[in-house]
């Protein structure tokens, strides 16, 4: 099977998670797609490790894993912590920094 | 057509579905699961990419540690929080959808014309060391050390972050069990405090109880969903 059809996958599940953080304001929401665009990155790596023949791009996935792993940690911790001064998990009442 | 490509087409269709579930639905809570049912979808697809290591870890680390973690959240900030329909910057939806369909035709119109792709197949490297685990592990602790290393200064750094930013100071001195039970025989309300739903539409926590009259009770919900401009009342309703 062409892997090309791979990689055209993880670009729609890319733009889709772009898609995503531009047109959504829950910012759970937006932080959800993030992880789809991180997936979709990741399914790039897996194919490009199985058309090389060398199990390198495996290991960047893994490595895009923990970096996700890490991020998803403080970001929720952020977006708690605003809803807690903020009451809220719209990005659109995020705007301490504006003034 | 093999067997490779029949599953390639089925789940393929799933992911772009659970990804489109996920921005297309209104509750955070729907979209969470959408974006699990995209994950494991997506786990299926590194079988067939000979990368069962990846497979599993997406489904424990995806699947399993960071949508239960966006799911605990979500419980935090109130399963109800639902995206208004009501938009703040005018033209925004029709933006993005332009934005998006312009950027998808680029990004796949560059994969699909100028890259033609080998494939050499992952038999020969999974075979090297006995299999694929194996050989990541060779590649990890041999090639890619240093990054595992700095992995672990990334993760303790993630850690203390999340600690420091989730921790809220204690004002107050704790209650003892005996000043919480004089507070509470000595005001009017000695039985319980209403639960949340009680009555009303919906039983999450963020929904008063409807009184007998059919007012919504603040008193019924937990301090941080009651609303600040009710908190006095809220209070009053306890103690007269």
């Amino acid at each position: 099977m062409n892997p090309n059809n791979y990689l055209i996958l993880a670009g729609i599940l890319f733009t889709i998670g772009a898609f995503g953080v531009v047109v959504r304001r829950n910012a759970i929401i937006v932080f959800m797609s993030v992880e789809m665009m991180l997936n979709a990155a990741n399914l790039a790596f897996a194919t490009a490790a199985r058309t090389t023949g060398t199990l390198d791009g495996q290991v960047a996935a893994f490595f895009v894993m923990v970096v996700a792993a890490a991020e998803v940690v403080v970001g929720l911790a952020i977006i708690v912590t605003i809803f807690r001064t903020r009451r809220s998990a719209s990005i659109d009442e995020a705007n301490l920094l504006k003034y | 057509m093999n067997g490779e490509s029949v599953v390639f087409w089925i789940t393929a269709i799933f992911a772009v579905v659970g990804a489109l579930g996920m921005v297309l639905s209104r509750k955070a809570v729907h979209s969470a699961l959408w974006v699990a049912f995209a994950m494991v979808n997506l786990a299926v697809l590194y079988f067939t990419l000979q990368a069962p290591f990846l497979a599993t870890t997406q489904i424990v680390v995806y699947t399993g540690a960071v949508m239960m973690l966006f799911l605990f959240v979500l419980m935090i900030v109130g399963v109800d929080s639902s995206d208004s329909l009501l938009e703040t910057l005018k033209g925004q939806r029709l933006l993005a959808t332009l934005f998006g369909l312009a950027f998808g035709a680029l990004l796949l119109s560059g994969v699909a014309s100028t890259i033609a792709l080998r494939d050499n197949g992952l038999d020969v490297a999974n075979g090297d060391y006995g299999g694929n685990i194996q050989g990541i592990a060779h590649l990890v602790f041999n090639r890619y050390l240093l990054a595992f290393e700095v992995t672990s200064a990334l993760l303790i750094t993630a850690v203390i972050g999340a600690m420091v930013l989730a921790h809220r100071e204690r004002w107050a001195p704790r209650k003892t069990q005996a000043e919480l039970s004089r507070e509470r025989t000595f005001t009017s309300q000695v039985t319980p405090l209403p639960n949340p739903g009680v009555l009303a539409r919906h039983n999450a926590v963020d929904t008063p109880a409807l009184l007998p009259d059919g007012t919504p009770s603040q008193a019924s919900l937990p301090k941080q969903f009651r609303e600040t401009s009710h908190e006095d009342e809220a209070a009053k309703e306890v103690t007269s």
